[in-house]
Formats: C-alpha cells, structure tokens, sequence
C-alpha cells in the first residue's frame, strides 16, 4: 500500500467508526433473533461476516426459525437485498474503468446502506482503499456484535432482549423514512406496505402462507404496480 | 437441514447481487420499469417488515406501537440510523417498566 492510500484507507476506518457502533447495537438485536433461529454465536458470527445485510440476514433467520426449505431462503435473500443490486449498479459509476477486478470483487463484499452511503459521497473516481478502511472496522463490529446478540441474549433479562428487539425496525425506519419525506409515492408505498402486510396476516389463504413468502409476494406485487403507474425520471440519481 | 447451508446459501446469494453489477455492468440501467421497480423494491421490503412484526417483537403491543411511532418521528426529523434505533429500544424499555 503506497503512503496515499494507507491516508485514504485510514480516513475510510474514520468515517466507519460510527457506522461500527451503530452496528454493534443493531446487530446485537439481529443476533437474538439468530438465537430465535437455533443458530450458535459461532453461526452468527460467520452469517454476519459473510451476508452483511440487515434485512438479508433477518429474513435469512425468520425462514431458518421456520424450517424453510434452500430454495425459499435464496429467493427471500434475493428480494430483501435487491437494492444492493441498485447500489452496486450506481457504484458501478464511481468506479475508473481501468479499476482492478480484484478491487471491484473486493468492494462488493462491502456494500451496504451505510458503506455505501459514505462511499458514493466521496468526489471523483473512488479510490477502493477508502471503502477498505470503512469495512475493516464496520464488519468486525456487525460480527461480532451479532455474536453477543446470541450470547447475550440469554443471559439479559427479558425486560432488555424486548428493548432490543425494536433496534431493528428502528434501523428500518431510519432507511425508509428520510425517503418518504423525499418522495410522496415512497410514503405512499411505505403506508399501504404496512396496512397490505398487517391485512395479509389476518386474510384467508395468504396468512396461512409463511412470513417470507408473504413478504416476498407483497413486495413484487406493490413495487411492480408502483413501477408501472408511477415509473421514476430515469435521468434521476436512481440510488441511495 | 444444517445452519451452515443455510448460512452458505444466504451469503451467496447475496453477494452475488453485490458483485455481479460491480464486475458486469458498466453502464446505468436504461430499463425504466427495471430502474423504478428496483427503486422501490427496499422501502415496500422494509415497510411490510416491520409491520406489524414490530407489535409482535415486544412484550407488550403498546410499547411496540409506541417503538414504531417514535421511530417513524426521530427518523422523519432526520437522526441518523444509530440514534432512531436506541430511541425505539428507549422507549420499549421505559414503557415495559410500567406496561409489564
């Protein structure tokens, strides 16, 4: 690594280290449900290290509590982290195109709301070094924070594991609101995904269906009939 | 079935769809219904997630209730993801003390 880089790569471990606490606390509450799950901390440890999503891993937990089967958990992974797929897309854009495969492989490995949320507000071409130092400290934190979720949540009192428990669905609304606010078809679609999912609980047929695929219907459908009636200015900065 | 495939299944799917955009394209998404469904994908995802599970995931409903309601005007007054989530916990947890 050449002195510039190391300078970058240690500004990128800066700006990660509030991004590692917010992790610590969240992934905490994401390694409770792994225990919900009959995973061990070792299992949480190594599905965190290696998915790093929120949502992915939550579903990924809900549906092995559950007994799902492979496939129901690979088509849950892919809808819960499709706006990876967009973020990678316009990360893409950030990327010389002389950038190494292996830096590009590498970077993959760390995209997440707030990784990428840091790195896309980097001017000019990315140096991958920046984003290197975000992950070296953010993804020992989510891991090993989902450990002690597992560990701890045994130990805690059930008053705090409650407490807890609501970090997640806070770290939801931290995402989806500040769009709402942005865009009115957002709030729209943030309103009757909750009335949608809170009705499909209670109706015949599709409550008897498990949460994941529920989930994964009432996403396609809402978000599709949204794309059709109201599609986004394509000259619009799609991500974020 | 183990927790090791699930995990091995979950982590490679994901990062497929972190790294196939990466390495693949290399020009925006022209599609517009592509580029509007993928949009909107996260924000429906999450909505229909954390209702109403988030009643179910406390104690009490009305302190789930109260988590989501908090959230949803900590995070519209702009805080960050770390401050919206422990006010959501805060609030379970001084309620509890009364509810439970």
């Amino acid at each position: 690594m050449s002195t510039d880089n190391f300078k970058v790569f240690r500004k990128g471990m800066k700006d990660g280290v509030p991004i590692a606490l917010g992790y610590l606390a969240v992934s905490f509450s994401l390694g409770i449900a792994a225990k919900r799950a009959g995973l061990s901390s070792v299992q949480g440890f190594l599905a965190s290290a290696f998915c790093l999503s929120s949502t992915g891993e939550y579903v990924g937990f809900t549906l092995i509590a559950a007994g799902a089967t492979y496939l129901e958990i690979a088509l849950a992974t892919l809808v819960a982290n499709a706006r990876y797929l967009l973020m990678s897309c316009s990360l893409s854009q950030k990327m010389s195109e002389g950038m190494k495969l292996r830096h590009r492989i590498s970077i993959a490995f760390g995209v997440t709301d707030e990784i990428f949320g840091i790195t896309i507000a980097r001017s000019g071409y990315l140096n991958p070094f920046y984003t290197y130092g975000a992950m070296s400290v953010a993804i020992p934190a989510w891991s090993v924070g989902t450990a002690l979720g597992v560990i701890a949540g045994n130990v805690l009192p059930l008053r705090l594991v409650s407490a807890f428990s609501v970090a997640l669905y806070g770290m939801f609304l931290a995402v989806i609101i500040p769009e709402a606010k942005k865009d009115k078809i957002v709030a729209a679609l943030i309103t009757i995904g909750f009335i949608a999912s809170y009705a499909a609980s209670y109706l015949p047929v599709i409550s008897e269906l498990a949460e994941g695929t529920r989930t994964i219907i009432l996403t396609v459908v809402i978000s599709a009939v949204a794309a059709i009636l109201f599609p986004r200015d394509t000259n619009e900065e799609a991500a974020a | 079935m183990s927790n090791y495939s699930y995990i091995f299944i979950m982590a490679a799917v994901t990062y497929a769809i972190r790294v196939l955009p990466l390495t693949l394209i290399r020009k925006q998404i022209k599609n517009r219904f592509l580029q509007s469904f993928l949009y909107y994908v996260p924000y429906v995802t999450l909505a229909v997630m954390t209702f109403p599970a988030i009643l179910h995931a406390t104690q009490s409903k009305i302190s789930g209730a109260a988590a989501l309601v908090g959230g949803i005007v900590v995070a519209w007054l702009g805080f960050d993801l770390f401050k919206v989530a422990v006010t959501c916990c805060g609030i379970v947890l001084v309620l509890e003390l009364f509810l439970v």
